[in-house]
C-alpha cells in the first residue's frame, strides 16, 4: 500500500515539475471553527529544491496519461513513460498529511487530460470540494483549469479554489497550431476570460452584499514556455502586458525550454534551458508590475528582443540618457523607479527620507541603493554626475566590465594549495590518471 | 562617563529609559547585567526592572510611534546587536522630543539601522513559519524543535494556533530550552526536564513516534527529490533561500530518511 503511493507520487511529482508557478500568496483568510488551515497574504515558502526553486504548494498532477500530443510536453501521449494515477482520496490524504506537518501552504492541482475535458476537470473540482467540505482544509488551493471544459465546472471550481490558470504555454495562435495541433487558442482564452469575469462579477456583487461567494480571490496566472518557438521577447511581453492590463492577471511566469522531447524535428535543438533569456523577461515583467514601465518602453519596435547581456532596467537608462541624471532630492517616485540600482524599497525610503534633510551618497548608500550603478544616473547634494557626456556603448561596456570585475575578484580571494591541473608528487601517476 | 545596568530583559531596557527621564540621566552606554565588565574611572548604576515603569514608557512609545511601527522598539532590541540599547534610547528620545514623526528618517544612522535590525528580525520570524516542521508522536501531539537566531518564538504563536487549531502541537526552542504548547484550547509557555528527543536536532525517539509518521517523512523526502529539475541545479540559491542551519531539522534534508 504504501510502496504503491510512493511510487505514484515519484512519478507524478515528476510529471508535474515543469510548472513553474507555486506561489501561495494574493489571499488571506483564517481558519473556521473546527477546520484546518488559513491563508496569509504574503504567501509562505517552506522549502527550496536543488534547483533553487520553492516549495510552497504541494504540486502535483492527478494523472499523466493524456490524450494530447503537444510537442513540448514531456506527458504527450506518445512518450513511452511510466503512468500513474492518483485517487481522489489519496491527493487528500496527502495534503492533509503534510499541511499538518507545515511541510506545505496548500495543493496545486493539475492533471493531463483523460478521456475529455471535461471529465478531467470534474475529478479535479472533486479534489478541491472534498477538501473545502469534507475536510474543512482552509488551505491554499490552486487549481489548474482544463482547457475545453465547460463553463459550468470551471465556475463551480472557482469557488473552491484560490487560485486558477491556464497554461498558454505557446504565445501566438500559429505556433500553438504548430506544436499542439489538437489544441485550439479559442479554448484555451475562453476559460480565462470566464474566470477574469468572475472575478470581477465577484468584486461587483461583493460591493452590494456584505455576503458573497468568494471567486478565486487570489486571481489568476498563467504561464509561457521560452524558446521553443521563434517568438521575439516584444511578442511576449506585449502578450503579457495585456493579460495583467486586460484579464486582470496576478502573474504571467515564464519557463525556459527544457529539450525534453529532443527527438521531435518541430523544435530547436538546444543543449541546455535558455536560463538567461528566461531571467531578462522576469525582470521584464518585475518592471512592468512593479516598476510602472510600460512593455513598449522596455522593447522598442526595432529592438525585438531584450539583452542578455545588462538588466532591461540599465538597458533602458541606457537608450534614454537624455532623461539622466536625476537629481534625488527632487525627482518624484515614478522617476527614482527608473534609476539602476534604485529599486521599490530604497525608492520609498529615499522618498520618506529626504522629508527631513538632503540626502547625500552616503545616505544612499546606507540605504541601500547600489551606487555603482545608480552613480551614472542620478545627482545629489555633492555627487557630480559621473561621466554623462559618454556614448551609451562605451557606458555600457564600462559597467558590464566592472559587474564582471568583481565576479572575478569573488572568486580570486583564496589562492589554491596545489594547482587543479598540477599533479601531486606523492601520488604515483597511474593512480591518479585513474580517478 | 556613566554605564548604566540592567537585566537584560526588554522590560528592564524601558526601566532604564523611565530613569534616564526621572533622574535627568544622561548615559554614555547602557549594558546588560552579564556583558558588563568593569571600567576604571566611570559611574555605574544599576537600575532595577519594574514592570510599572516599563508598562508607563511602552505606552507613551505606542501613543507617539506609527501603527506600522509600533512593534519596532522590541523586535529591533531582540536582534542583540551590540549597542542596540544606546540606539534604542536615543531614538526613543528623540520620538519623545520631537513634535512631528521621526520614523522615516532614513538619512538618521539610528532610524535607519533600527529599520534594518527590524528587517532583520521579521525575517527570523518568517523563517519559522517556513521552517518548522511537525514530527507526529504516538500521544497525538505535533512536535516541532526549531533554533531561531533570535528570540522570535513568541511573534509566531498566533499564526500557528489559528492554522492548527484542531491538533495539539509543541513548538520547542532548542537553544533557549522552552516552547509553547497548544492543548487545542491555550498556548502556554513550557520548559522540558526530561526530553524524549535529541537536543541537538530534535528528532524524536523512533518508539514515540506515530506508526505513520516515518512514511510520510519519506513521502516528503520523495516528493523534494522528484519535483527538483536536475537540468536548473542551483545550490546557491537553493542555500541563500533555506540557510543551512536549518536543515537538520528537515525530513527532506535529513540523509537519515532513504527510500
Amino acid at each position: 500500500m504504501h510502496e504503491k503511493v510512493q511510487k505514484k507520487l515519484k512519478i507524478l511529482a515528476d510529471a508535474a515539475k515543469y510548472d513553474v508557478s507555486c506561489s501561495s500568496s494574493g489571499n488571506s483568510r483564517s481558519n473556521s471553527r473546527g477546520g484546518i488551515g488559513n491563508a496569509v497574504a504574503a504567501g509562505i515558502c517552506h522549502s527550496f529544491t536543488d534547483d533553487g526553486r520553492c516549495i510552497s504548494l504541494f504540486k502535483i498532477l492527478m494523472t499523466n496519461h493524456c490524450i494530447y500530443d503537444c510537442a513540448y510536453c514531456i506527458n504527450r501521449r506518445t512518450n513511452d513513460r511510466a503512468r500513474a494515477t492518483f485517487t481522489v482520496q489519496e491527493i487528500v490524504d496527502l495534503t492533509i498529511n503534510f499541511y499538518r506537518r507545515n511541510y506545505i501552504e496548500g495543493l496545486f492541482l493539475s492533471s493531463g487530460v483523460i478521456k475529455n475535458p471535461d471529465y478531467t476537470m470534474e475529478r479535479l473540482m472533486l479534489v478541491a470540494k472534498k477538501l473545502r467540505l469534507e475536510e474543512r482544509f482552509n488551505g491554499y488551493i490552486h487549481m489548474k483549469a482544463i482547457p475545453g471544459a465547460s463553463q459550468e465546472l470551471i465556475q463551480n471550481a472557482g469557488y473552491y479554489v484560490d487560485r486558477m490558470s491556464v497554461n498558454i504555454e505557446i504565445p501566438t495562435e500559429q505556433q500553438l497550431e504548430k506544436l499542439a495541433p489538437e489544441k485550439n487558442y479559442p479554448s484555451i482564452i475562453r476559460p480565462m476570460n470566464q474566470i477574469s469575469e468572475g472575478i470581477l462579477a465577484y468584486k461587483e456583487e461583493r460591493r452590494k452584499y456584505r455576503r458573497v461567494r468568494k471567486f478565486t480571490p487570489a486571481g489568476q496566472s498563467t504561464q509561457l514556455i521560452v524558446g521553443a518557438s521563434p517568438e521575439s521577447d516584444r511578442q511576449i511581453l506585449q502578450l503579457s502586458s495585456n493579460f495583467y492590463h486586460q484579464q486582470q492577471l496576478k502573474r504571467v511566469y515564464y519557463s525556459g525550454y527544457l529539450p525534453v522531447n529532443t527527438y521531435d524535428q518541430r523544435l530547436p535543438a538546444i543543449q541546455s534551458p535558455p536560463l538567461v533569456r528566461e531571467n531578462r523577461l522576469y525582470q521584464s515583467d518585475w518592471l512592468m508590475r512593479f516598476y510602472e514601465f510600460s512593455a513598449d518602453e522596455i522593447l522598442t519596435s526595432d529592438q525585438p528582443f531584450l539583452d542578455l547581456d545588462v538588466d532591461p532596467k540599465l538597458a533602458y537608462a541606457l537608450r534614454n540618457l537624455h532623461l539622466f541624471p536625476i537629481d534625488i532630492n527632487r525627482a518624484d517616485y515614478h522617476m527614482l523607479l527608473r534609476v539602476p540600482g534604485i529599486g521599490v524599497q530604497s525608492a520609498k525610503m529615499i522618498v520618506d527620507a529626504r522629508r527631513f534633510r538632503r540626502l547625500t551618497s552616503y545616505h544612499l548608500k546606507k540605504i541601500g541603493v547600489v551606487l555603482k550603478r545608480a552613480q551614472y544616473f542620478i545627482t545629489c547634494n555633492e555627487l557630480a554626475p559621473r561621466m554623462t557626456d559618454w556614448e551609451p556603448q562605451r557606458l555600457k561596456s564600462h559597467i558590464v566590465a566592472a559587474s564582471q570585475m568583481k565576479r572575478r575578484k569573488a572568486g580570486d580571494t583564496q589562492l589554491m594549495l596545489f594547482h587543479p591541473t598540477m599533479n601531486s608528487p606523492a601520488i604515483p601517476k597511474q593512480l591518479h590518471s585513474k580517478n | 562617563m556613566a554605564y548604566l545596568i540592567y537585566d537584560g530583559s526588554f522590560e528592564g531596557f524601558l526601566s532604564v529609559v523611565f530613569q534616564c527621564y526621572q533622574q535627568k540621566l544622561s548615559p554614555t552606554n547602557i549594558c546588560k547585567e552579564s556583558d558588563f565588565q568593569e571600567v576604571l574611572f566611570a559611574q555605574k548604576q544599576t537600575i532595577p526592572s519594574n514592570p510599572k515603569q516599563a508598562q508607563r514608557v511602552w505606552k507613551a512609545l505606542q501613543k507617539k510611534l506609527h501603527r506600522r511601527n509600533q512593534e519596532l522598539p522590541l523586535r529591533a532590541f531582540l536582534s542583540e546587536h551590540p549597542g542596540i540599547e544606546m540606539m534604542l534610547y536615543r531614538f526613543i528620545r528623540r520620538v519623545f522630543d520631537t513634535s512631528f514623526s521621526i520614523e522615516t528618517d532614513y538619512g538618521d544612522s539610528d532610524v535607519l539601522q533600527l529599520k534594518k535590525l527590524e528587517r532583520k528580525v521579521l525575517k527570523e520570524t518568517a523563517r519559522l513559519l517556513q521552517f518548522v516542521r511537525f514530527q507526529e508522536t504516538s500521544d497525538g501531539i505535533y512536535f516541532a524543535p526549531i533554533e531561531p537566531e533570535f528570540d522570535v518564538l513568541p511573534f509566531t504563536l498566533h499564526h500557528f494556533k489559528d492554522r492548527f487549531a484542531d491538533q495539539q502541537w509543541l513548538i520547542y526552542d532548542l537553544r533557549r530550552d522552552y516552547g509553547f504548547y497548544y492543548n487545542l484550547k491555550t498556548v502556554d509557555e513550557v520548559t522540558l526536564s526530561e526530553k524524549a528527543f535529541s537536543t541537538i536536532d530534535g528528532k524524536v525517539n523512533t518508539n514515540l513516534l506515530e506508526e505513520k509518521e516515518v512514511h510520510y517523512q519519506k513521502l516528503w523526502k520523495n516528493y523534494f527529490d522528484s519535483i527538483n529539475i536536475k537540468e536548473r541545479k542551483n545550490l546557491k540559491v537553493q542555500r541563500q533561500y533555506m540557510p543551512q542551519r536549518y536543515w537538520k531539522f528537515l525530513p527532506e534534508k535529513s540523509p537519515r530518511i532513504k527510500d
